[in-house]
């Protein structure tokens, strides 16, 4: 274990650890470009140089990759350092001068302008993005490339890597931004300061997530593409993170289960003629909720893609609802969360907002009041519906805008309004697995693809299979204060079923002769509820009367007469037939 | 009055779509013939043909089969199995030698009152047409071999 003394300061370090180690022990900055402490040393800015007395010698060195000796005098602030890093800093000037982590450094030691020139490369040369590519990913993407004052970093041949993984390490890494992801993965960045997409590979799901922890996305974690890495595993201090884990299955044995599965919202991109996807200012409801939210990129101020205040927006209510090319049905929240939006665009910029709307729907506690006061919030709205969003202007004050087209049909004229974002409303759909999900629990969905409930007014949150229960969304649109009513319905049903410990069933259920029965297994494919199984040793179908719910369909298909419907038998029908028929009309 | 034919009809109606149906028909005072001579299954899939058979042999002149639209069955798919079995009892019907037309497949959801008023009033007015099933030609008739439709509309 060595010791030194860094500015008079005596400290001691562990074996193999460098000066920098030292002085950072101490509290004792020293400031540096190249240095990462996830990365191996490299000396290639020489901003930490320091003067070192070791054995009776005074030398100056690089302290980030100079091991820490017993006995040396470090001194990181002497006259001979100040003067030596000020000229590093004014040579590394002379080719960035406006990178902003070289400008700060060589402001704090008082460097106005450089005296080799003035030259504006953006990359710095520090090799971090280079050395991550290589130490930490492991797949050597990217390289440095020339010598001298061409020196530059780049890709093989300076062509898209075929190695690059995209996981945006290097961009990450970069201390002048001067990298950025779209050049790396060709990705588009729908808007500059918000992604609602995956970002990091290791994240908690959403902000209130329960339990609050984070989770390893395997699909971009960089462990799983190459094997390296787990620097996440290195600065857990809980040792918490395990790469080695794999997904579970867990057979839960319940007695009732509330299906609460959700949403989605209609892929705007799929309507070419709103230009999602194409204009950075063209965003959806759910990206403008993430960017006024105070937590969001921005501080929750609304920003267009260029940094700036937008100075009028449209809000387009009924994107894929109410159209019969999508979504025939309305999505119910969209109107009351556009006329928020209204408000707070209104209240945070002062710009102008147009809401077009077909018809405005504020069905609710309280609704049709907050549609009142934007009314006089100077919110202009335009009953008819967008036709197209396009960037190609007709006049001048249309240039360089965004322009929604409209027929505004209370006056009965096509109208054009130039403005700098334009807010989406996408309509709510049944998710794109929820025919699977419904088949698991044998439960129907409706003709819009929502789950089936038992009865659309008597029997909101059953449904056709006993015990499965609805909430939600995954019922049909929505909104929150239905959502929260549905929910706590379904609860109550669920706690009399568990409360009670017994089910109460129809008489009318199947059976199965067992002497009768040929075994033939029609009845077990045609059950829609999985109550028909096959008894190996009595080699016949066995009705389990529990779970039956009495269609009678088993009985219709069964050829040899075995499978009985209690209180619809065959001769029951036939007698009600003979009965009927014995009648003259 | 003129002896006019009254064909007598035998309708399996589903119990949770077709017969609140005709329920509501009724209570909504809609006027359609008496021919119909309703029996009401749990679901149109309980509808063995051989129901169908026995009707007819039992001197009813149509047979009407009314379950919930697709998709809407309290089953989930009670109503797609009697789809399914539809052309099979019409072809089974066409080799007795009885017209396949004589038996109709139809959706009539809860709330379809007037559609059933509707179907009813047709099917009828059709048999009544077709005049009534003679089974002693039918017997001695030979089997047909024109080919049958299948009758199941998609909605």
């Amino acid at each position: 274990m060595p010791t030194l003394t860094v500015d008079g300061r005596s400290v001691e370090v562990p074996e193999g650890a460098t000066i920098l180690d030292a002085a950072r022990e101490l509290d004792i900055e020293v400031p540096t470009l190249c240095h990462h402490p996830m990365l191996k040393p490299y000396g290639a800015c020489r901003v930490c140089i320091v003067e070192m007395e070791w054995q009776g010698r005074t030398r100056m060195v690089a302290s980030c990759n100079y091991p820490a000796r017993d006995g040396a005098a470090v001194s990181t602030r002497s006259p001979r350092v100040m003067t030596d890093r000020r000229m590093i800093v004014e040579f590394l000037l002379g080719r960035s001068s406006k990178v902003k982590v070289l400008r700060d450094l060589a402001d704090d030691l008082g460097i106005d302008v450089s005296r080799f020139g003035d030259k504006e490369d953006e990359c710095i040369l520090c090799g971090l993005c280079v050395r991550t590519c290589e130490e930490i990913v492991g797949v050597e993407a990217i390289s440095f490339a020339e010598r001298g004052t061409e020196r530059l970093v780049t890709t093989p041949y300076d062509e898209a890597s075929e190695t690059c993984i995209g996981c945006g390490a290097c961009v990450s890494v970069c201390p002048t931004g001067v990298l950025k992801l779209e050049d790396i993965a060709g990705r588009k960045v729908i808007h500059r300061e918000l992604s609602l997409g995956p970002n990091k590979p290791i994240r908690v799901p959403f902000l209130q997530a329960v339990p609050n922890v984070p989770f390893i996305d395997e699909t971009t974690c960089i462990h799983f593409q190459t094997g390296n890495c787990k620097h996440c595993e290195v600065v857990c201090p809980k040792d918490a993170i395990d790469h080695q884990m794999e997904d579970e299955y867990e057979e839960i044995e319940a007695g009732a289960v509330l299906l609460a599965t959700g949403h989605q919202v209609i892929d705007c991109s799929e309507m070419l003629r709103y230009g999602y996807g194409r204009y950075n200012n063209v965003i959806t409801g759910l990206e403008f909720e993430k960017l006024s939210h105070a937590t969001s990129p921005t501080g929750g101020r609304i920003l267009c893609a260029n940094g700036q205040p937008p100075e009028s927006v449209a809000i387009l209510h009924c994107i894929g609802s109410r159209d019969e090319n999508y979504c025939d049905y309305c999505s119910r929240v969209c109107c009351m969360y556009s006329l928020k939006f209204a408000h707070l665009i209104r209240e945070k910029t002062g710009a102008t907002v147009y809401e077009l709307y077909i018809d405005m729907r504020a069905a609710g506690k309280g609704y049709e009041e907050f549609y009142k006061r934007t009314l006089h919030e100077d919110v202009v709205f335009i009953r008819g519906k967008a036709s197209e969003v396009t960037d190609w202007p007709e006049s001048l004050e249309e240039e360089g805008k965004l322009v929604v087209k409209c027929e505004d049909t209370l006056l009965g004229v096509v109208r054009r309004l130039p403005v700098d974002m334009v807010i989406l409303s996408p309509a709510l759909q049944a998710r794109a697995d929820a025919a699977k999900v419904a088949q698991v629990f044998g439960i129907g969905l409706s003709r819009d693809g929502f789950f089936l409930e038992q009865h659309p007014k008597l029997g909101p949150v059953q449904t056709a299979s006993d015990g499965i229960f609805l909430a939600g969304t995954c019922q049909g649109p929505k909104d929150i204060p239905d959502s929260v009513a549905q929910g706590a319905a379904a609860a109550a049903h669920m706690l009399s079923l568990v409360d009670r410990g017994s089910v109460t069933i129809e008489p009318i259920t199947s059976v199965v002769e067992e002497t009768t029965c040929g075994g033939c297994r029609l009845c077990i494919s045609v059950c829609p509820f999985d109550a028909v199984t096959f008894d190996e040793d009595k080699k016949a179908s066995v009705v389990d009367e529990a779970v039956c719910k009495g269609c009678g369909t088993c009985v219709a298909v069964c050829p040899s007469g075995a499978a009985r419907q209690r209180f619809f038998e065959d001769r029951e029908i036939v007698a009600e037939i003979d009965g009927l028929l014995a009648v003259r009309i | 009055m003129s002896a006019q034919f009254e064909p007598r009809i035998i309708a399996f109606l589903c119990r949770w779509c077709s017969y609140t149906g005709a329920d509501l028909a009724g209570t909504s005072r809609l006027k359609y013939p008496p021919n119909v001579l309703p029996i009401r299954v749990m679901c149109s899939g309980r509808v063995d043909p051989t129901f169908v058979v026995s009707a007819f042999r039992k001197g009813a002149d149509g047979v009407l089969i009314c379950g919930c639209h697709p998709g809407d069955c309290h089953y989930n798919e009670g109503n797609y199995n009697m789809m399914r079995r539809f052309p099979l009892i019409r072809k089974l019907l066409a080799q007795f030698g009885i017209e396949p037309k004589r038996v109709r497949l139809e959706w009539v959801s809860a709330s379809d009152g007037d559609r059933y008023a509707k179907v009813v009033t047709e099917f009828t007015e059709q048999i009544r047409q077709m005049g009534p099933l003679a089974w002693d030609q039918v017997l001695s008739a030979p089997p047909t071999r024109e080919p049958v439709e299948s009758g199941v509309t998609a909605s």
